[in-house]
């Protein structure tokens, strides 16, 4: 499936300025959603594995190493063991991970242990995860990223620009950042925590699309809340929005604090209930996890058993 | 392979929730259900059973029991003989047994939900998360209630046997709103579910016995209609609560009518669903999701008239359809459906007409593309455009998940829009701009308001209807006092009151004083003394023989009289101190012309200097307790759902029609007026018909009180017969009247037409001297109706 690129527009101010989210009615319908719709048996089995296809396996922490990301990348090719995949009849798939995301310093690693499985390396950048660098030191940085073969660059927003309703200046930021992003696909980090309301959330999500954004992204996963459905569920319609707007589909990212198989398949209820099937797949839809696939191996066994499973049963990443 | 084929498709699969409890539970009967009567299963002396029927699959679920008169009359009997004993266990005793049921219900929530989704039809998501957590709540919330009885209602006594009907739509949630306050209150009630939907009614009995509530005190009788009237018409019942059609709220008002049941009715509606053009268009996407395809729109304040901001409509319509064709259609027990079947065959084809009939009056249908299963009764969701107020669809009650769109220009027009219906049970209104939401909530005619929200429930919370959507309100403390009556009621004299025009001629010569020089009395309309438009007057005598002439009203004057107080707007829009300024004038100004007023007083009646005095003082000490009153009769605030304000707001009923006792001229007359208008109404005044020249001379007062015109209007005449003109005016909002019990009758007969909230003494006397027969809360509760706005906020 190939998704049009979005080529952005012009920063609409006034659309930015009427935009109002009115949270509680968003989280009546966030804590429904997820109660309309349930997915249980061979319905549930297939859907875990639509969820591993769609996890950008992440480790993002300071004491990586190129032994540990080696590992991930392994993993990122062969997320579940064969014998399930086999047992349920899925082991000619194909089935891997969406991507692995690293730190610049790692991307060299991941795409030599990657060769040519076809798994794209996502780079987060721009001072992730506060961004409190120059404008300058975070143009320098996607294109080092790019040029070490990154090809999806998860960049973070000025939380700043949104604080103060700086709309322009975030929108220059991220264009800029998509310039500098060339071929490869830039997921916009918004960092939800610190963006305060929901329209906020909103207004954020609409001026990074107009800039050209590929991916909407919820968080870093360092703030103190990441990802949560009543969030995705504003910026899910903001995509809608903006594509009623301007026929490009634009991806949907949340990150952070996705652990288990259950809240995996909320989130891809949304997305179905939401923005349609299409949103179903690794090119407009990601989960930013790194526990997660742990939990959807250990379901799919107990499907395949019907007994619960272990974590060591699994090999590690 | 499968899996692989999923994974492809990425298709919902079925959900199905288990019944086999459910089943087991109706095996255990035989699939025969029974009359629940003094705590044991009887079977109905009718030997007569009818099918509850599986709506999503047309299976036959049960046979229940058909009651007959004699049935009833068994049930209203144990519950008679249960009252003593529930009541003497106190309010502690009663508050163990709530808060039993309470928890028994959450126990045994999951079987409850399953079988009120195979009775009803509805997702077994709303009865598991919204119906039956409802009922717990709503019991748990009246075993305080139970508990605080003598705390915070001490002077008023329970009812007795308490007959209720509930509707079909929401069978158990409808019984615990029913049940719960009047068992907290101290009273024992006989039930009738609706006939489609006994089942959970039947379980609930199963609970009443599990947690021993006292035999007698809660009885279930089954049927239909029939089995309703034999309820409604039982001597022994004092008080009917019902919820259903306006068609049968009139009906049930017409027949209790003159009975001295207390009623309480929860009818039909038409909402208004109304959005502003800065609303979050998608967050009231999800609210008309939850409006009007919530229980397949069978809600009776379901949100079923759309009323757009026109700069937005074709933006929320593409919304809204795009919205549609994702809803889940079918069975009521997969947990993936969001609308489910409709009750029953009748139900769906009384929908399947109407929506017939408003393509024939030319509005747009749309629906989405996908068809419903056939197995059961099945409708989809529907939304009409290019709708006009005049088409049927924008006015009748459709009850099934059709709705109706209309575009507005203003918020003025907005207003107009919503309150062009007959009904007033619920509105829900969205905007961002607080400003707006609270100008226009309290502008909208509806019992409950919502802003950026809808059909929200909590126990806490009053839900009634204004208009013809009923009168009462259940839950909250406001509901209560449909339980309840005072205990002064005990006290009130029944000496009929007197009718003719005449006074007691022998006492004249006890008359020493001197009448001042006689004046004619006129009418008193729009601020004006106006002449009687049929150019007659009557005769009235006073004690001493001498006879007046006062001005002999009749229709014209009655319709003149409510128009002068429709055109009193400013009134209800002064702040209460202001009213209360103007009520503590006409004090001043009466205070001044105490020899005239005590004079006439002895004049009409047989009154000593002494009593007559007393009865100006008392006048006086009346006033200055409505003037009080005028800004202190405060709503709550209840503690509903999180982060949400719930504003229970006392407002006045709008115009009121007040026919004045006999006794105490003056002070009759002022105990009626001075607390309708305290509270912001505009009143059409009937004095007693033997004794009218103490209100004539008050004109004399309002006049130079600044009282605005048309707020006190005054029409002298016969007064029953002006009474019953007043009852069958649909532009009269109230009405009370003190005076003989036939007439009573008919004023309650005629006033179910529109709905109009009546207060009438059945010919009982009061002695309007004691401040406890002739003033009181009762008064100011009798001339306002609580309205409930709902404010969510969160930014």
């Amino acid at each position: 499936m190939a998704v049009k690129r979005n080529g952005g527009i012009p920063l609409d101010i006034d659309l930015i300025k009427w935009t109002r989210i009115n949270k509680s009615a968003v989280e009546r319908r966030a804590s429904t959603l997820t109660k309309r719709r349930s997915i249980k048996k061979d319905w549930q089995a297939a859907w875990l594995l639509r969820a591993v296809s769609c996890i950008d396996l992440t480790t993002l922490a300071g004491d990586d190493t190129p032994g540990n990301v080696r590992r991930l990348c392994a993993k990122a090719q062969n997320p579940v063991r064969r014998d399930i995949l086999a047992a349920m009849g899925v082991e000619d798939i194909g089935l891997t991970v969406g991507a692995v995301c690293v730190y610049h310093n790692l991307v060299k690693t991941a795409i030599e242990e990657l060769g040519g499985s076809n798994i794209p390396v996502a780079a987060v950048s721009t001072g992730f995860p506060a961004g409190q660098i120059s404008h300058r030191q975070k143009l320098k940085e996607i294109e080092s990223s790019v040029k070490a073969g990154a090809s999806e660059i998860d960049i973070v927003i000025s939380r700043a620009y949104v604080l103060n309703a700086n709309w322009r200046k975030l929108y220059r930021e991220v264009k800029d950042f998509r310039d500098a992003c060339g071929p490869a696909h830039m997921k916009s980090i918004l960092a939800t925590g610190e963006l305060s309301t929901l329209t906020n959330v909103a207004k954020a999500s609409m001026v990074c699309m107009m800039a050209g954004s590929d991916f909407i992204k919820t968080s870093t996963g360092k703030e103190s809340v990441n990802a949560i459905l009543p969030v995705g569920l504003v910026m899910t319609r903001c995509i809608r929005e903006y594509e009623d707007l301007t026929n490009f589909k634009i991806g949907f990212k949340p990150a952070g604090g996705i652990r288990k198989a259950k809240e995996a398949l909320l989130w891809l209820i949304l997305m179905k209930e939401e923005l349609g099937d299409e949103w179903l797949n690794k090119e407009l839809f990601r989960f930013g996890a790194s526990s997660l696939l742990g939990d959807i191996e250990r379901q799919l066994e107990h499907h395949v058993t019907g007994r619960y499973s272990a974590a060591y049963r699994h090999p590690v990443s | 392979m499968k899996v692989k084929t999923i994974y492809k498709s990425m298709d919902y699969g079925p959900a199905p929730e288990r019944d086999d409890q459910a089943q087991e539970w109706l095996e255990a009967r035989n699939r025969r259900c029974l009359l629940y009567i003094n705590g044991k299963w009887d079977k109905p002396t009718t030997s007569k059973y009818f099918d509850s029927i599986n709506p999503s699959n047309r299976e036959k679920l049960a046979r229940v029991a058909q009651a007959g008169k004699k049935d009833v009359d068994k049930a209203v009997q144990a519950a008679s003989d249960a009252l003593k004993s529930w009541q003497d266990l106190g309010d502690y005793g009663r508050a163990r047994f709530l808060y039993a049921i309470a928890r028994q219900v959450q126990k045994n929530s999951r079987l409850f939900a399953v079988l009120e989704s195979l009775d009803n039809g509805k997702p077994i998501r709303e009865s598991r998360d919204i119906d039956i957590p409802l009922v717990a709540r709503h019991f748990y919330h009246h075993a305080g209630w139970a508990a605080l009885k003598e705390n915070v209602l001490k002077d008023y006594e329970p009812l007795g046997v308490v007959g209720q009907i509930i509707p079909w739509n929401f069978p158990l949630l409808m019984l615990a709103w029913k049940i719960a306050p009047a068992l907290a209150m101290g009273n024992t009630v006989v039930l009738k579910p609706a006939e489609f939907t006994s089942l959970t009614a039947l379980l609930f009995a199963d609970i009443c016995t599990q947690i021993g509530l006292p035999p007698g005190v809660v009885n279930i009788v089954t049927g239909d209609g029939k089995t309703g009237s034999y309820i409604v018409d039982h001597p022994g019942i004092a008080k009917i609560a019902f919820t259903g059609s306006t068609e049968v709220g009139r009906i049930i008002r017409r027949k209790t009518a003159g009975s001295g049941k207390k009623l309480s009715l929860e009818l039909g509606g038409k909402s208004p669903f109304i959005v502003f053009d800065d609303a979050d268009l998608d967050s009231v996407v999800e609210g008309i999701v939850d409006a009007i395809w919530f229980n397949q729109g069978q809600v009776c304040c379901a949100g079923s008239r759309l009323l757009i901001q026109e700069s937005v409509a074709d933006r929320l319509y593409r919304k809204i359809k795009k919205r549609m064709e994702r809803l889940r259609v079918g069975d009521a027990l997969d947990k993936n459906t969001d609308i489910g079947a409709i009750v029953a065959p009748v139900q769906l084809e009384t929908i399947d007409a109407l929506v017939k009939l408003g393509q024939k009056e030319g509005s747009t249908l749309w629906q989405p593309p996908w068809a419903c299963p056939k197995d059961g009764y099945f409708y989809p969701p529907s939304l009409f455009t290019n709708v006009s107020p005049s088409s049927t669809i924008a006015q009748v009650e459709i009850f099934g998940p059709v709705l109706v769109a209309m575009t507005f220009r203003t918020h003025a027009e907005a207003v107009k829009l919503a309150n062009n219906t007959r009904y007033g049970l619920a509105a829900s209104i969205w905007t961002e701009n607080i400003n707006l939401a609270m100008d226009i909530a309290p502008k909208v005619k509806a019992g409950t308001v919502w802003i950026n929200s809808t059909n929200v429930f909590d126990a806490a919370s009053g839900f009634g209807g204004y208009r013809e959507s009923g009168f009462g309100r259940e839950g909250g403390k406001e509901g209560l006092y449909e339980y309840v009556k005072p205990r002064i009621e005990r006290q009130l004299g029944s000496a009929p009151a007197r009718e003719d025009g005449r006074s007691d001629k022998k006492t004249a010569s006890r008359f020493n004083g001197t009448p001042g020089i006689d004046r004619t009395a006129k009418m008193f309309i729009g601020g004006k003394q106006v002449r009687p438009d049929g150019g007659y007057s009557y005769s009235v005598y006073s004690s001493n023989g001498s006879g007046a002439e006062v001005g002999l009203g009749n229709r014209k004057d009655i319709r003149n009289a409510v128009e002068a107080a429709h055109k009193a707007t400013g009134w209800v829009r002064r702040t209460g101190h202001a009213r209360a300024q103007v009520l503590f004038y006409l004090a001043e100004n009466l205070s001044a012309r105490e020899d005239e007023f005590v004079s006439r007083i002895r004049m009409q009646t047989k009154a000593t200097t002494k009593l007559a005095q007393r009865e100006f003082e008392q006048s006086l000490d009346r006033i200055y307790y409505y003037a009080a009153y005028a800004d202190k009769y405060d709503g709550l605030v209840h503690d509903t759902t999180y982060r949400n304000v719930t504003l229970a707001m006392p407002e006045p009923l709008g115009v009121m029609g007040i026919i004045c006792p006999n006794e105490a001229p003056l002070l009759g007359m002022l105990s009626l007026v001075l607390p309708a208008i305290a509270m912001g109404n505009n009143v059409v005044v009937i004095p007693s018909e033997q004794h009218p020249l103490s209100t004539t001379d008050f004109y004399q007062v309002i006049e130079t009180s600044d009282v605005p015109a048309g707020t006190i209007n005054i029409v002298t005449g016969p007064s029953n017969e002006l009474a019953m003109v007043l009852a069958s005016h649909d532009d009269v909002d109230g009405l009370w009247y003190f005076g003989n019990r036939e007439t009573s009758k008919q004023i309650e007969v005629i006033s179910a037409e529109n709905m109009k909230r009546t207060w009438v003494s059945h010919g009982k006397t009061r002695d309007w001297i004691k401040s406890n027969q002739g003033e009181g809360e009762e008064f100011l509760r009798r001339c306002t109706q609580v309205k409930n706005i709902w404010i969510p906020y969160g930014e």
